[in-house]
C-alpha cells in the first residue's frame, strides 16, 4: 500500500506571532516551526495504517528549503520517503499549491505507482484556506472527504469516518481516495532518538515546479485585535455563592 | 498603579534564583525597604532558572567556584530544597581518566567525598550504562538535585516575612538612571529605575537579570560582559526503568565528559543535556519577550541538527535512550563571560549599581550571599571573590567582539580538560608592549594576562637548555605550556643577567594636595616617606584581608605612583576611585599606556647598567627600594628614566621606568650593554614563578586573598603606622591575636610517581596533607593547599607554597602533597622566609 501525506511548515503555536511592517510576512525572528497539527495526525495515521497492513508512506511538502525539517520529522516517526518542492518562501495561493501538488503526485505516481490513499490535514494551521485538498482531488478526479477522524482500508475501498454532533458519518470511498484528516483521529507519537537519527539517512527528493499563480491574492496580513482576558475571583467557598448566582443570571442561564 | 513605590533603598532587577537569593540574604543582613521586580510572572518569570537542569556537581578545580558551589548546595540542603542523587563523571579516554584523577585531587582539596570507580562499579550504580564504552568513573555521592524555583520563592518570602521587600512581577525595566560623573572620582551614581509601572528612586540597584543583564547595564550606560548562549537539552521518555523508581531522581546523574553531555533522570524521563554543540550565541535583543515565546523567553526553538551527534553518543552510553521519545527539547539560554567566571560586585563606573550576573543555578544562593555581603560590609566575607569581581575587566574585555570570541572558544570546554596554564587562541595581541616586535624576533612564547601579552620564555634561549643540562618532562600534561628554556633563563639570571619586560604593570598616579594622605589611607605600610622612596604594601579590605599587594612610590611632594600587577589592575583602579576623597584633593591618572618598565636583574646587572649611566649604582647611591631619576645612554641619545631598586626574583637589580615610546631604545641599549655579560631576555616563567617562589615572594590572587591577613602571610611589619588606613582596626586585632595560619615554602622530596615518572605539581590547589594523608584545616576552616608550584632550579627541587596552621609550620616538618590522585612527600623548607638565599645576600650584592 502506498500512502501520500501532504504537510505544511507553519509557525509553532504558543507564541505571539507578529507580522512585518509591510504586512506581507510573518515575523520569524523568534519563531519555531512545526507541521500543521492536522497534518501531524495525518502522518501518524498513515504510519499506523502501513504498520498494520504493510506498505510505505511518502510525505510531500511545498515550501522553503527549511521545510526539510518537517519532512525529516515525518521520517523520524516512520515515513519512508520525503519529497520537497522548494519555493522561495513567499506564501503561495491555494490554487497554485494545489496545481503543484497535483503535478508532483502525477510525477511520483508515474515513477512509483499509484497512491492508494492521499492524506491532507483538514486545513493548514496558518492560512486555514480549506482548499488545497479539495482542489487536488478535483484535479486528479479522486473522491475526497474532509473532517475525517477515522480511517480503515479495505481491499477496494477506504472507509472514512467523520464526526458529527450525533456520532459519525461513514464514507466508503473507492481507491484511490483522498481524505482531509482532523486532529483527534489519533495521538501522534514523538520521534525517538533512534528514529531521528534514522531520518537523517532518508534521501530527500526535490521536485521543481513552475506552476502559475492562482487567482487569490494576499493584500496584507493583519494581527486580529486581541481580546483582553481578565480573571476575577468571585470569592472563597460559600462566600462566592451570591456572586456566582448573579453571574449566572447575567449570562441568562438561570431564570 | 497607585501602590507602586516611588522610592526604595534597594531595587533588585530580576527574580530568578540570583535576585531572590540576593533579597533573601540582604534581609537576613538587616536590609529593608527593598523592591524586587521582574518583567515576567512569578514564580517562573521566564529566565534561565525556569529551565535549568538544577543539579550541582560540587567538585571544581577553581577555588571560588568549588567553595561557592558547595556553599550553594548547603543552602539548598538547609532549606530542604535538595536531594543528594549522587553523580558520576565517566571517562571514555585515558586522558579523561587522568582528568578524573585530577578531580579526585580537587575533591580532596575541598573535602568533598569522591571515589574512582571501575566501569563495572559505574554499572552497579547506574545499571543502564554501557560499561564497555567507558574506562571508569568519578563518583561524588553529594551531587545534588535542587528545586531552584521553589528556593527562589522561599528566599523571596524570607524578605517578605520581614516586611523588608515589595515584589512586582510583570514589570518591565525601561531605564536605569544615573547622576552625572562625580567630580572627585569620575564615577556616576545610580539614582533610579524606570519601569512600565513607574519610576523608583533607589540608593542601590542590583542587576540580577540573567541573560538580559548586559541589556539592563546598557540602560545605565555601562557594561556587564556576558553573552546569552544556548545549552541544548532534550527530555526523552517514558523509560520504564526510570518510572519504576517512583522518584524525581532515583539514579546518579551521569556526565559523559568526553562527549560533553549529561544524562539526568527527571521522573520517568531522562534529560539529555549537551555542551558539545557549536557555540550558539545570541544578542539579548534576539531573545523573545514572554508573549512572543512559545515556551519561555530562554527556552528557544530547538535546533535539532546541532543535537544529532549528541544523540548518537548518548545512545552509545545508554541504549535505552534510543527508543525513548523526544518529548521536549529546547535551546536553553544561559550566560557566558569572556573568562568563564561570574560578574559580581559593584559596577566600576557606577556607584551603588551592583552586578549579580553570569551565575548559574548551581552557584546561585552562594553568589547571592556574596553580593549581599559585598553591599553590606564593602567586601564579601564568605569567600575571596576576586576572580568573579566585575571590576577585573579591562576595556578591551568589555566589548561584544571580545565576549563573543571568548564564549565561542570556551563553550566547548565546559566539560573539557583545561590545563591550568592553557592559553586562549582568539583575541590575542590586544595589548602588546613596546618591545613586542623584538620579542617576536627572539621567538618569544607569549602568555596572555587578561588583555596583555607577556613573554613566558624565548626560543632564542634554547642553547641554555644544553648549557645547564636541563632535562625535559616525561609526562605530557606536566610538559604542556612549559619549556625547559624557562629553567635555563632562571639559571642564567642567577649566574649572569636577565631582562624582563614588565610593561604590563598597571601604573597609576595619585596627585594633588591630598594625594599622600589618601595613599596612606589605602596602604598598610607608610607611604609618607622621603621623595624617591617606595613602599611595598598590602591594601586591606575592611575586614583586614588582602584586597591587593603592590608598590607605591613617593615621586613628589604631592605625587604617589601606584604600581600593581596586570591581573589586579581593574580591581585596584576601582578600589582607588571608590575611596577617593570627595573634596577633590586627589587626582587620579592611569598612566599605564604612557610608561613602560624593564626589569634588569642578576649578578651582572649593576655592570650592565653601569655602562649606560654615570649614576652611582652602589647601595649608597641607589639603595634598595629607592626610585632615582637617571639618564640612560642609548644610540639615540640619553633617555630620562627612573631606576627603582627592587627585586621580585631575588637577585640584585632594578626596574627601569621610561616613556612608553622610548621603550625600544631602552631595550636595545640594555641588551647591547649586556651582550658580553651573559644578558638574556627572560620570561614570566622566571619572574612570576621560579625566581619568585625560590624567594618565597607572595602573589596577590595566589598566596594573598581576602581570607588571609598580613600577619598570616608573613607580611606584617614590626610596627604599625600612626595614620589611619582601610582595615586598620582588623589588622591591629589580627596582630594581637597572632596568625591562625602561616605561609610556608615546601620542598618536594620525591617527585616520582607510582609508575616511575617524575611529576611536577602545577599549583592548582593541590591539597597539602599530613603524612597519614589527612587534610589539614586551620582554626578558620581553611584547608592547606598549594597556592603556587614551581621548579626551584637554583635549589634543585620542585617547590610549593601554601599555608599551614602555625603549630605545624616548622621548618623540616614532613607532609604530603596530592597530585593527580597520588601522594608525594614534601617538607617545610621555609616559614615566612625563603628556601633560596634566605639572608638576601644576593640582593645586597
Amino acid at each position: 500500500m502506498r500512502i501520500l501525506c501532504c504537510v505544511k511548515r507553519v509557525p509553532a503555536p504558543g507564541a505571539k506571532i507578529n507580522v512585518t511592517e509591510d504586512g506581507q510576512q510573518v515575523e520569524t525572528a523568534h519563531l519555531g516551526f512545526t507541521t500543521s497539527p492536522h497534518e501531524e495526525c495525518a502522518v501518524e495515521e498513515a504510519v499506523q495504517l502501513t504498520e498494520a497492513q504493510g506498505g510505505e508512506v511518502t510525505v510531500l511538502t511545498v515550501g522553503p528549503p527549511e521545510a526539510e525539517e518537517q519532512l525529516r520529522y515525518a521520517a523520524s516517526v516512520g515515513c519512508q520517503n520525503i519529497v520537497l518542492v522548494p519555493t522561495d518562501g513567499t506564501p503561495l495561493d491555494p490554487q497554485r499549491t494545489a496545481t503543484i501538488i497535483t503535478e508532483t503526485v502525477q510525477s511520483l505516481e508515474s515513477d512509483g505507482g499509484e497512491f492508494d490513499l492521499i492524506l491532507f490535514g483538514n486545513e493548514s494551521a496558518d492560512s486555514g484556506g480549506f482548499q488545497v485538498g479539495v482542489r487536488v482531488a478535483h484535479a486528479l478526479g479522486r473522491p475526497i472527504v474532509n473532517g475525517i477522524k477515522g480511517i480503515d482500508i479495505e481491499a477496494d475501498q477506504v472507509i472514512a469516518r467523520r464526526e458529527v454532533d450525533a456520532g459519525f458519518e461513514v464514507y466508503h470511498l473507492p481507491r484511490p481516495a483522498i481524505c482531509g484528516v482532523k486532529e483527534g483521529i489519533n495521538l501522534p507519537r514523538y520521534p525517538t532518538m533512534k528514529g531521528r537519527l534514522a531520518s537523517k539517512k532518508v534521501e530527500l527528493e526535490s521536485v521543481d515546479t513552475d506552476a502559475d499563480a492562482g487567482g487569490q491574492l494576499m493584500v496584507r496580513l493583519h494581527r486580529p485585535q486581541e481580546t483582553a482576558k481578565e480573571t476575577a475571583i468571585l470569592g472563597d467557598s460559600e462566600d462566592a455563592a451570591g456572586a456566582i448566582v448573579d453571574l449566572l443570571e447575567e449570562l441568562g442561564v438561570m431564570s | 498603579m497607585s501602590d507602586f513605590p516611588t522610592q526604595a533603598k534597594v531595587v533588585v532587577i530580576g527574580a530568578g534564583i540570583v535576585g531572590n537569593c540576593v533579597v533573601g540574604h540582604l534581609a537576613e543582613l538587616g536590609w529593608t525597604d527593598m523592591v524586587l521586580i521582574d518583567k515576567g510572572p512569578l514564580p517562573n518569570p521566564g529566565g534561565s532558572t525556569g529551565h535549568a537542569s538544577n543539579f550541582i556537581f560540587p567538585v571544581d578545580h577553581n577555588k571560588e567556584m568549588a567553595l561557592l558551589g558547595e556553599q550553594s548546595a548547603n543552602q539548598y540542603r538547609d532549606l530542604g530544597m535538595s536531594v543528594d542523587s549522587g553523580g558520576i563523571e565517566v571517562a571514555r579516554t585515558d586522558e579523561r581518566m587522568d582528568e578524573l584523577n585530577r578531580r579526585m585531587t580537587s575533591a580532596k582539596a575541598w573535602g568533598i567525598e569522591a571515589h574512582l570507580l571501575t566501569p563495572a562499579q559505574v554499572k552497579e550504580l547506574v545499571p543502564f550504562v554501557n560499561d564497555e564504552v567507558i574506562k571508569g568513573g568519578f563518583y561524588c555521592p553529594t551531587v545534588s538535585v535542587v528545586d531552584s524555583l521553589e528556593t527562589g520563592t522561599v528566599m523571596r518570602n524570607k524578605a517578605l516575612d520581614k516586611n523588608a521587600l515589595q515584589v512586582f512581577a510583570n514589570t518591565e525595566v525601561l531605564d536605569v538612571e544615573t547622576s552625572e560623573a562625580n567630580e572627585h572620582n569620575g564615577r556616576r551614581t545610580v539614582t533610579a529605575v524606570v519601569t512600565d509601572k513607574g519610576r523608583i528612586e533607589a540608593e542601590h540597584v542590583v542587576i540580577a537579570s540573567g541573560v538580559w543583564s548586559n541589556k539592563v547595564a546598557n540602560m545605565a550606560d555601562t557594561y556587564i560582559p556576558l553573552v546569552p548562549a544556548v545549552h541544548q537539552m532534550a527530555d526523552v521518555g517514558p523509560i520504564d526503568v526510570l518510572a519504576e523508581t517512583n522518584n524525581e531522581i532515583g539514579y546518579p546523574i551521569v556526565r559523559d565528559m568526553d562527549t560533553f553531555c549529561y544524562e539526568r533522570q527527571s521522573s520517568g524521563s531522562m534529560e539529555v543535556g549537551s555542551y558539545g554543540h557549536r557555540a550558539i550565541l545570541h544578542h539579548p535583543d534576539e531573545i523573545p519577550s514572554n508573549e512572543e515565546a512559545a515556551l519561555s523567553p530562554t527556552e528557544m526553538p530547538f535546533t535539532q541538527d546541532d543535537f544529532d551527534p549528541q544523540m548518537e553518543t548518548a545512545i552509545e552510553l545508554m541504549d535505552m535512550l534510543g527508543d525513548a521519545e523526544i518529548k521536549y527539547a529546547i535551546n536553553g539560554l544561559l550566560s557566558l563571560t569572556p573568562d568563564t567566571m561570574p560578574c559580581l560586585g559593584e559596577v566600576p563606573d557606577v556607584e551603588n549599581l551592583w552586578s549579580a550576573a553570569a551565575v548559574w543555578v548551581k552557584e546561585g544562593p552562594g553568589m547571592g550571599q556574596v553580593v549581599a555581603e559585598w553591599m553590606t560590609y564593602g567586601y564579601p566575607r564568605v569567600i575571596d571573590a576576586h576572580g568573579a569581581d566585575i571590576a577585573r575587566f579591562y576595556d578591551d574585555e568589555r566589548s561584544d567582539e571580545h565576549i563573543w570570541s571568548r564564549a565561542d572558544e570556551h563553550f566547548i570546554k565546559t566539560y573539557g580538560i583545561v590545563h591550568p596554564s592553557e592559553q586562549w587562541e582568539g583575541r590575542r595581541n590586544l595589548v602588546t608592549s613596546p618591545y613586542f616586535s623584538r620579542q617576536e624576533d627572539l621567538g618569544a612564547e607569549f602568555f596572555q594576562a587578561r588583555s596583555w601579552e607577556r613573554p613566558q620564555w624565548y626560543a632564542s634561549n634554547a642553547d641554555l637548555v644544553e648549557r645547564y643540562d636541563i632535562p625535559g618532562r616525561d609526562n605530557e600534561w606536566d610538559a604542556r605550556w612549559w619549556s625547559p628554556i624557562t629553567v635555563g633563563e632562571h639559571l642564567n639570571l642567577r649566574e649572569n643577567c636577565g631582562v624582563v619586560d614588565l610593561s604590563a604593570f598597571q601604573v597609576y598616579e595619585l596627585t594633588g594636595p591630598g594625594a599622600v594622605e589618601f595613599a596612606e589611607y589605602l596602604a598598610v605600610n607608610k607611604v609618607d616617606k622621603a621623595i624617591g622612596s617606595s613602599t611595598y604594601t598590602p591594601w586591606l579590605n575592611q575586614d583586614g584581608g588582602f584586597h591587593s599587594d603592590l608598590t607605591m612610590m613617593r615621586l613628589g611632594e604631592d605625587h604617589v605612583r601606584v604600581v600593581t600587577g596586570v591581573f589586579d589592575g581593574g580591581r585596584d583602579e576601582f578600589w582607588v576611585r571608590k575611596h577617593m576623597p570627595v573634596d577633590g584633593s586627589v587626582k587620579f591618572t592611569n598612566s599605564t599606556m604612557n610608561v613602560t618598565t624593564l626589569g634588569v636583574w642578576g649578578p651582572n646587572a649593576p655592570t650592565v647598567l653601569g655602562q649606560l649611566t654615570d649614576f652611582d649604582l652602589s647601595h649608597e647611591g641607589s639603595p634598595y627600594g629607592s626610585v632615582r631619576d637617571v639618564e640612560i645612554a642609548t644610540t639615540d641619545g640619553p633617555l630620562a628614566c627612573k631606576l627603582f631598586r627592587i627585586s621580585y626574583v631575588g637577585d640584585s637589580g632594578w626596574e627601569i621606568y621610561t616613556d612608553w615610546n622610548n621603550g625600544p631604545q631602552l631595550w636595545d641599549a640594555v641588551m647591547e650593554a649586556g651582550r658580553d655579560l651573559g644578558i638574556r631576555p627572560t620570561g614570566g616563567g622566571v619572574y612570576g614563578s621560579s625566581g619568585r617562589v625560590e624567594k618565597g615572594y607572595r602573589l596577590m590572587g595566589a598566596e594573598l586573598e581576602s581570607e588571609y591577613n598580613p600577619v598570616e602571610a608573613g607580611l606584617a611589619r614590626p610596627k604599625v603606622k600612626a595614620a589611619d588606613f582601610i582595615g586598620k582596626e582588623a589588622y591591629l586585632a589580627a596582630r594581637d591575636k597572632g596568625p591562625d595560619a602561616k605561609m610556608c615554602t615546601f620542598i618536594v622530596e620525591d617527585q616520582t610517581s607510582s609508575s616511575g615518572v617524575k611529576r611536577f605539581m602545577q599549583g592548582g590547589n593541590e591539597p597539602i596533607l599530613t603524612t597519614e594523608g589527612e587534610r589539614i584545616i586551620d582554626s578558620h576552616g581553611r584547608g592547606s593547599r598549594v597556592t603556587t608550584a614551581s621548579p626551584g632550579p637554583s635549589v634543585g627541587k620542585h617547590l610549593l607554597m601554601g599555608y599551614l596552621p602555625p603549630e605545624l609550620a616548622v621548618i623540616g616538618n614532613d607532609f604530603q602533597v596530592m597530585y593527580m590522585n597520588e601522594l608525594y612527600p614534601i617538607k617545610v623548607g621555609a616559614v615566612e622566609g625563603s628556601v633560596f638565599d634566605p639572608e638576601d645576600s644576593r640582593l645586597k650584592g
